[in-house]
Order: structure tokens, then C-alpha cells, then sequence
């Protein structure tokens, strides 16, 4: 029972660095309807861009001020660049551009910082906590439990600025209907560079914590990948469902590869939460939060 | 000038639904082919036949089948490269554990196996719509490639998962030269376009557009919701998968699952969308950019930017650049360039008198 709950804390931590990945989606899908696949290469661009200003001799808050910088900055170059002139295309091809997004922002930090992988120290450690240990003989890192914490933060600043500031508002009545939105005078393009550097800031956020995790290289462009599964499960416009979906999917993939694993041959959580968000559609195919979608003739 | 239809006229029902009802069209598609069969063979390299013009015939073959799914029936697929795994590895399958198989019978099997199992991760498509569908196809790429390195049987015990292709013989004949493997693969590919280009024109692929434009509408009028989307999902993998056997004999010949992996899915999809979503034509055009690109990049870089650049930053600059065209091209032609093509007939037939 012990080695079950070390399990599925562990599992439940783990899906919080997911659901950073996936927050970032939400945000742009709810405000201008892009599926923005290249949420992982931003992830990847703003840990490298960290680091690489660290390495150079600036100290961690000064490298952070400047990432978010590089951050918003890309948020608005895309924005000019790539969203302005494929307004009412359909979904599908801004999907298919922010792929494109994907290869550019990839090969953009691979050439300015190199691609060598480089390890980051956020000062956290990254061992299990003595207290919990000897209470409950569980072993949770202490570096997770601020991950969580962050996280946490995390949403409670995003639901405040939603929440109570003026642009917040705009960003609410933009997701909720453009033309409306246009029509009483909010200006979109704004809204948009907003949203996407609000995106480039919780990728950088996503890009720290897993950069520290795993070491910053190539491989964190795939966090969108695990994001992907988690958005669905959530649904793509719910900044709970995102919460909710990573924390679903990071404790029932490590208790299937634990539980599960062993009488396949182990390696299934490469698919395993697609399958469960997928088995999860079939009852609810607009994921748990998800808006419900009328078709009407 | 030459471009003129003026004087064909039709007067059967036959003239008036040919695939083709503009004599110069049918010249000029006769004149490929031509071209294709019997002088390509004599004039072009081996190298540019077995690295640039096989490959582009496979990948026009499975873009032709992403197109008939995502393009007619509008369902956003980001798995086909594991359908191609499929019909790789059912087709090295028949070959072997099937005595005296004939190879093009185990390119059909291959097909269909993959048809099989694109009916069975095409059932969610009932249920879901859009980017939920498009994520839910990731669950078939990760899963089949996992399923494939995972156990021994689908590859026959060969250490993980690599499988080598046996030698491709029909009625005693080998192929084992660039050119008659090239002959083959044409043959193969001409004969299911052909096939597509009929199948989008009937009453299958009207009810496959009118399922995209409005599923809803659709069912209205009474089309059979699931027979339709069961049915694209069929053929879109057949396709995919007859183009996965081809790219383990006829290509590349020795493969792993891992070779089918998601960045395959995306290069397909790159070729439709580039090509042009919606049009046969376009998935031949988009798998001959997306083939050259990368050769063209390489060449201009390493011709003009060595000594300029290391390496590691020109490998880079590459990724850039395709990225950087992929959106670009988005912008000026979100159609593809099947679209461009048409443009450029349209202004042909009033050239060079156009008012």
C-alpha cells in the first residue's frame, strides 16, 4: 500500500510538470483558436535562451528578465508574422503553420546556443524529503512538491489577471467570441501578442522546471507530446482541465507502467495515456471541461 | 495558343466524364507517363533513381492515401506513418511465414492488414471531431510502433524489431536493379492513382466531401455517417500501408519500426498541405518538394555557405529554412500548389489574349 501511494504521488507530481506544457496550449487555444503545436519547441527555446544567458555570466534574475523577453518577443514576432496573414484560414492550416513554427523556433535555438545539452540549477534538490520518510515511509522529492508549488502559483496568478484585470476581461470576451469581441471595440491583434507572450512566460516557467528535471537538450521539445493526451483529457479550453487532465494522466501512467507494464514488457507510457485519454473521449468527446460543441444544420 | 479547348466537343456521356475532358491534358499526361516509363529508365543516374525519384513515387503514394482521409473525408490523421508500419510489416510477414508468396499478393495483404487496423483506430472518428480526432491518431502511431518493437512476432524474432526485405520476384523475374524496381514501383503507383482519382470522382467520394464540408448536412441527406468514415479510414490506410511494404522492399530495404515514427507522419502531412489538401494531383506535387527540398538545401548550403558556417549551424539553418518555407507557403497559398497549378492552366487558356 506504501509502494502504491509513493506511486501515485510521484505519478500525481509528475503530471504537474505536464500540465504546465499543457496550460500553454490552452491559453492560445482559447484565445485565438490555434492549435499551437509548437508549445514544445517554446518550451525548448526558452530553457536554451536561459541558460545560455546564465552561461554568459548574467545571474538568475537577470537571465530570467531576459528570457521573458526573448519569450515575448517571439510571441509577437509570430503573431506579425505568421497568425496576422492566415486570418480565417481554416484551423487546419494554422495547425499545420505552427508546425511549420515548430522546425523554426527548433532550428532558431539550436543555432544560436548550440546543441549541446546543458544542465540547469534552480537550487531546488532533487532528493527525497527526510521528514515524510521517516513519518510515512513514502518518498517524494522535495524538488516536485515545488513544482506543485509553482504550479499553484502559477494558477492562481493566470486566474487573477483573468479575473480582475482589464486585459484579463478583453481575454475572456475574446476566447468567448471574436466578433463580439471586435465589434465592442477590443482590439485583437493586442490581445493576441498578449496571449502569446502570457504563453511564452508559462513556457519558460515549464522550460526551468523541466529543464532542471531532465537537463536542457533536444528532448524537451517533446513535452508536447506528453502535453497532448492531458489537453484532450482536460478539453482544449479549460485552464482546470488542464490542471485536473496532467494530474490524471502523470499518476495513472506511472501506476499502469508499475501495475501494468510488467505483463507487456514495460515501455507502455509512450501510449498509454493517449489510449486513456482516447477510451476517455468515447464517453465525453469534448474531454472533462471541455466547451460542449452543438452542431447545428 | 496551344492550350485551346475550343472545337472538342462532347457528345457522349463517356467524352463528358473522362478524368481528363481537355484533349492537351490528356497529351500532356500521356507524355509523362511516356516519359516516365521510357526514358527516365535510360537517362537518369542511379542515384537519382534510387534516392530521389522511388521515394518520391512511395511518399506521393501515401500522401495520395492521408489526402483521401484528411483531404475528401476530412479527418485530420497524425498517424499514417504507423500505417505504413503496419503494411510494411504484415507484407515482410506474408513473405515469410507463407511459402511461395507471391510478393505483389503480400503487398495487397500488407494493404489490407493496414486497412484493418485503420478501420479499428478509425472507430473514435465516430465519436470525435477535429484536433481531438488529430491527437487520438497519435494513440495509433505511438501504439503500433511500440507494438511492433515490442514483440518479436510481428518482425519474426529478428533483434529489435529491424526486419530486412526478402527479394522482391514475380513470375521469376528479380527485381534487382534501380531501374526495374523503380518500373515496378511506377506501375504500382500510376494504377492506384488512377484508382483514386475514380474513387474521389463517384459516389464514394462525394459522400467523403459532403461528410467534410458538414458531417451533420451530411447525414441529413442520408449519407451512412459510419460506412463513410469506416470506408476513407479503410482506403486511406490501404494506400498508406501498400506504400509502407513498398518502402521496406522497394526502397529502403531493411527497416525498424522506429523508422516509422511520428516525424514520417509530419512529412506526410507536410506533402498534402503543400501540395494541396483535397487534389491527387497535389499529393504528387507535394511529395516532390517535400523529397527535393532537403537535396536542393543541402546542395545550396554545402555549394555556396561551406567555410562560412560549421556544420552543426548549417544543419540548423536547414531546419529553419523548412520551417520558414512550410509557413510561408501557408501565407501566400494556403490551397498548395495543386492550387497554383490551376491558376497557372486557367491564365494558359486565355493566354496571351486574356480579355
Amino acid at each position: 500500500m506504501q509502494f502504491f501511494f509513493e506511486v501515485l504521488i510521484g505519478g500525481l507530481l509528475s503530471g504537474v510538470m505536464y500540465s504546465f506544457v499543457a496550460l500553454g496550449f490552452v491559453l492560445i487555444y482559447k484565445a485565438s483558436g490555434v492549435f499551437n503545436f509548437a508549445q514544445g519547441a517554446m518550451v525548448f527555446f526558452a530553457a536554451l535562451t536561459f541558460v545560455g544567458i546564465q552561461e554568459m555570466g548574467a545571474p538568475f534574475w537577470l537571465a530570467l528578465i531576459l528570457a521573458f523577453g526573448a519569450m515575448v518577443l517571439l510571441g509577437m514576432a509570430t503573431e506579425r508574422i505568421v497568425l496576422r496573414p492566415l486570418v480565417n484560414q481554416p484551423h487546419i492550416t494554422l495547425f499545420m503553420a505552427t508546425i511549420g513554427l515548430t522546425f523554426f523556433v527548433e532550428g532558431l535555438a539550436q543555432g544560436i546556443w548550440g546543441s549541446t545539452v546543458r544542465g540547469l540549477d534552480l537550487g531546488i534538490q532533487d532528493e527525497p524529503i527526510e521528514w515524510l520518510m521517516d513519518k510515512a515511509g513514502i518518498l517524494v522529492s522535495s524538488f516536485d512538491l515545488f513544482a506543485a508549488g509553482v504550479a499553484a502559483a502559477l494558477v492562481t496568478l493566470l486566474a487573477l489577471f483573468f479575473q480582475y484585470t482589464r486585459v484579463g476581461r478583453a481575454l475572456r470576451a475574446v476566447a468567448d467570441d471574436h466578433q463580439a469581441a471586435l465589434s465592442i471595440g477590443i482590439p485583437l491583434q493586442n490581445i493576441w501578442r498578449i496571449v502569446w507572450a502570457v504563453a511564452g512566460f508559462v513556457a519558460l516557467v515549464a522550460g526551468l522546471l523541466w529543464g532542471a528535471r531532465n537537463g536542457v537538450q533536444f528532448a524537451l521539445t517533446f513535452t508536447a507530446l506528453k502535453a497532448l493526451p492531458v489537453l484532450i483529457l482536460g478539453g482544449f479550453t479549460s485552464v482546470p482541465g488542464a490542471i485536473v487532465g496532467g494530474l490524471i494522466i502523470g499518476s495513472t501512467e506511472k501506476l499502469a507502467e508499475v501495475y501494468l507494464g510488467g505483463y507487456v514488457g514495460g515501455g507502455i507510457d509512450s501510449w498509454f495515456p493517449y489510449v486513456m485519454a482516447l477510451a476517455f473521449l468515447l464517453v465525453r468527446p469534448e474531454g472533462l471541461f471541455g466547451e460542449k460543441h452543438i452542431d447545428r444544420v | 495558343m496551344l492550350y485551346r479547348e475550343a472545337g472538342q466537343f462532347k457528345t457522349s456521356y463517356a467524352a463528358d466524364q473522362q478524368i481528363f475532358p481537355i484533349r492537351q491534358d490528356r497529351i500532356a499526361i500521356g507524355l509523362i507517363l511516356a516519359v516516365a516509363a521510357l526514358v527516365v529508365p535510360f537517362v537518369a543516374s542511379e542515384y537519382w533513381i534510387k534516392a530521389i525519384l522511388i521515394p518520391f513515387l512511395i511518399f506521393s503514394l501515401a500522401a495520395l492515401g492521408l489526402n483521401i482521409l484528411t483531404g475528401y473525408a476530412g479527418q485530420l490523421s497524425l498517424g499514417s506513418a504507423a500505417f505504413m508500419a503496419v503494411g510494411a510489416f504484415a507484407a515482410y510477414n506474408f513473405m515469410g511465414r507463407i511459402e511461395g508468396m507471391p510478393v505483389l499478393l503480400a503487398f495487397i495483404g500488407g494493404g489490407l492488414s493496414a486497412a484493418a487496423v485503420g478501420i479499428l483506430f478509425g472507430l473514435p472518428s465516430l465519436r470525435i471531431k477535429g484536433f481531438y480526432l488529430a491527437v487520438a491518431t497519435l494513440a495509433a502511431q505511438f501504439f503500433i510502433v511500440w507494438a511492433l518493437t515490442k514483440f518479436g512476432w510481428f518482425s519474426m524474432d529478428s533483434s529489435s524489431g529491424v526486419i530486412t526485405a526478402q527479394d522482391i520476384v514475380i513470375l521469376g523475374f528479380r527485381f534487382d536493379t534501380p531501374v526495374s524496381v523503380y518500373l515496378l514501383v511506377l506501375t504500382i503507383v500510376v494504377v492506384m492513382a488512377l484508382l483514386a482519382k475514380n474513387m474521389v470522382r463517384s459516389s464514394v467520394g462525394r459522400a467523403w466531401m459532403a461528410v467534410r464540408d458538414m458531417d451533420v448536412a451530411a447525414e441529413v441527406i442520408g449519407i451512412r455517417i459510419m460506412h463513410t468514415k469506416l470506408l476513407a479510414f479503410a482506403i486511406s490506410s490501404f494506400y498508406c500501408g501498400v506504400a509502407g511494404a513498398l518502402y521496406a522492399y522497394a526502397y529502403l530495404g531493411t527497416v525498424e519500426p522506429e523508422g516509422f515514427n511520428l516525424d514520417l507522419s509530419f512529412k506526410i502531412l507536410f506533402m498534402i498541405i503543400i501540395g494541396g489538401v483535397g487534389s491527387i494531383m497535389g499529393s504528387f506535387l507535394g511529395s516532390a518538394f517535400i523529397v527535393l527540398l532537403p537535396i536542393l538545401l543541402d546542395v545550396l548550403i554545402q555549394d555556396f555557405l561551406t567555410g562560412l558556417l560549421p556544420p552543426s549551424i548549417s544543419s540548423n539553418l536547414q531546419l529553419m529554412v523548412f520551417g520558414g518555407l512550410i509557413i510561408f507557403f501557408l501565407i501566400v497559398e494556403p490551397h498548395g500548389l495543386a492550387r497554383l497549378w490551376q491558376i497557372g492552366k486557367e491564365k494558359l487558356r486565355l493566354w496571351p489574349f486574356p480579355h
